[in-house]
């Protein structure tokens, strides 16, 4: 116990002298959680766009008045013919343009009917898909507004509701996100560039040779990487709960638990590259290209899972991060217990033993 | 000189697949001896040593070493041994009386041990002022003779040196093997392997490894006199000629 001791005393040295350590440790997961809160997020607000009302007439006064008095949309410039169309957007300011037809209000009054066009810019497709959403869904409340009096024979009305996360706010599936890749990055990168990092520097040959054991080294390097990686869990959750206002509904317990959990299968995969590299650089690049990777494109973090490839789907059931972004969103959102999750951390039991597993063998095999 | 033997090797042999770095090779250390353990590059000498010091396990034949067989019992080879390798491997980011601790610590010794040594080794190696200087920041000498001291602290039987003066100074080589030669006037065994002929000859006894056997093994004096030649790189020039 006492060499244990000061193995992990020794350990906080090296992690606590090293600036870069402590970059990645605690100003990423702050500096990360701002960037994705505030910076990325799926919601417009104040997009330019441009208006070619060809009738000009009450009608389309109102409804540009609807648009412009949205906080989504801010009129830019009015223009006369189609021709300019292409030149705004060229200036690139403008995000769309709403093209009202000639004799609008004549055609709603005798044809009952009278057209819009949208016109966006997909240079980003995400932004032009919402724009045009946003303009229906203004375009869509205006006419049931002047359909008040004359109710229509036939009608279906959708009531929407959105449960869990009824402001349809981004960072609540960013704060859950980021999590998973800290955890994973300082858990999974730093205890395998930590461990290549004494067979670079031939430390681990000097310690392989004393008396003390393999796994007693294993175990001495990786405990203060858990306990940063509770600490991070914690700066990443408070951030979320009192800078974003993110719900925690569930069990606090419930969480530290799969956490620690999704922290131990990192930190097993850690321990896996490292058996398998001879360099930090190699330990870098296979946790970088390896884990990060995946864990930002396939865990469903940034892009729906159910929306991917069959064949990319598939493939996303080895990404341990895929389990624990759902684990922890069910905790989190709908205050989850265990029995709603169980399926979900007995994956990740599994594949935690598994990377143990195998570790252990490679590791064995190096010895003979 | 004591005839006790302190290392017994028999038929060692380590395959790597079809490769035999080792093959089946059976000599003897004696306790308070400086053993030289010769050989170029691929020679085997490191597969070897790797194997008296616990981190490697023979395909076959036996290994004792301070009594304990290295296959069996390879806890208390590794408590009975020293162990310095070629590259000096202390933690940079740490200071001197640190690394003292850490690797006093990781061999078992008390904290009252670890004290009195720390302060023995200070005041032999003049490190007064630099106790608490990042050993990074020490130049290679001095990291060199810290290493060599580190490895003793747990007062092991015998010590192994692997290549323990690449890329230090003559000088400073000098004075390296002065503390080797203190060392092992204090009935501490040395084990050691070198690239540098001339430091041959400083060994009590030398044995040469070409191609994975021991080609000679007796004191330098008599093997210049058995290869008739002036000088140990001359003996090793004509052993490794002779298996071409």
């Amino acid at each position: 116990m006492k060499r244990f001791i000061g193995f992990v005393k020794k350990e906080f040295y090296h992690i606590f002298r090293d600036k870069r350590t402590m970059f990645i440790l605690f100003g990423m997961p702050i500096a990360q959680i701002m960037l994705f809160g505030f910076a990325i997020t799926n919601e417009i607000n104040n997009v330019n766009i441009a208006i070619l009302d060809k009738s000009k007439d009450n009608e389309t006064q109102k409804i540009i008045n609807k648009i412009s008095a949205s906080s989504y949309f801010k009129i830019n410039e009015k223009i006369t013919n189609e021709d300019q169309i292409e030149s705004v957007f060229m200036k690139g300011k403008v995000k769309a343009v709403l093209v009202f037809e000639k004799d609008f209000i004549k055609n709603l009054q005798t044809l009952k009917q009278a057209k819009v066009q949208v016109i966006t810019d997909a240079t980003d497709p995400n932004v032009a898909n919402t724009i045009s959403n946003y303009v229906n869904a203004i375009l869509q409340n205006y006419t049931q507004e002047i359909n008040k009096n004359n109710k229509p024979s036939h009608q279906i009305q959708t009531q929407t509701q959105l449960y869990y996360n009824p402001e349809l706010k981004s960072v609540f599936t960013f704060v859950p996100g980021v999590m998973t890749i800290i955890l994973m990055l300082v858990s999974a990168m730093m205890t395998s560039i930590s461990i290549t990092r004494e067979k670079e520097l031939g430390t681990m040959e000097v310690l392989l040779v004393s008396p003390i054991k393999p796994f007693q080294v294993i175990i001495g390097k990786v405990f203060p990487y858990i306990f940063l990686s509770i600490i991070n869990a914690t700066i990443i959750l408070l951030l979320g709960f009192f800078v974003f206002k993110m719900p925690i509904e569930g069990n606090l317990f419930l969480l530290a638990f799969e956490s620690i959990l999704f922290i131990t299968t990192a930190l097993s995969l850690g321990i896996l590259i490292s058996t398998v590299s001879n360099s930090q650089q190699t330990a870098m690049m296979l946790s970088l290209m390896g884990l990060m990777l995946p864990v930002i494109i396939l865990s469903g973090f940034i892009f729906p899972v159910s929306s991917m490839p069959l064949h990319l789907q598939i493939i996303s059931n080895i990404i341990p991060a895929k389990w624990f972004i759902i684990i922890i969103k069910a905790i989190l959102l709908k205050g989850a217990t265990l029995n709603m999750i169980w399926k979900e951390t007995i994956i990740l039991i599994g594949m935690t033993l598994f990377f143990i597993g195998l570790s252990v063998k490679k590791y064995k095999i190096r010895l003979e | 000189m004591n005839k006790e033997k302190i290392i017994q090797v028999h038929n060692l042999t380590k395959q790597f697949g079809s490769f035999t770095a080792v093959n089946s090779i059976s000599f003897d250390v004696y306790k308070g001896e400086i053993f030289g353990f010769l050989g170029a590059n691929g020679a085997g000498k490191t597969t070897a040593m790797k194997m008296l010091i616990g981190i490697s396990k023979p395909t076959s034949g036996e290994a004792l070493v301070a009594g304990f067989d290295v296959k069996s019992n390879t806890e208390m080879v590794k408590r009975s041994i020293g162990y310095m390798s070629q590259k000096f491997s202390m933690y940079d980011d740490l200071t001197i009386k640190e690394n003292i601790t850490f690797f006093g610590g990781i061999y078992g010794l008390s904290r009252i041990q670890i004290k009195e040594k720390t302060a023995q080794l200070v005041e032999e190696l003049g490190l007064e002022d630099a106790i608490g200087k990042l050993v990074g920041s020490l130049p290679l000498g001095w990291k060199q003779k810290l290493s060599f001291s580190v490895a003793l602290l747990h007062e092991p039987k015998i010590v192994f040196l692997d290549e323990p003066t690449g890329g230090v100074d003559p000088i400073t080589r000098r004075q390296f093997w002065e503390m080797i030669y203190a060392e092992a006037n204090k009935g501490t065994t040395i084990f050691v392997t070198t690239h540098y002929m001339d430091e041959a000859e400083y060994c009590d006894r030398v044995s040469i490894m070409v191609e994975g056997v021991i080609e000679a093994l007796d004191s330098p004096k008599n093997l210049k006199s058995k290869y008739n030649v002036v000088s140990m790189n001359d003996v090793f020039l004509k052993l490794a000629r002779n298996v071409e």
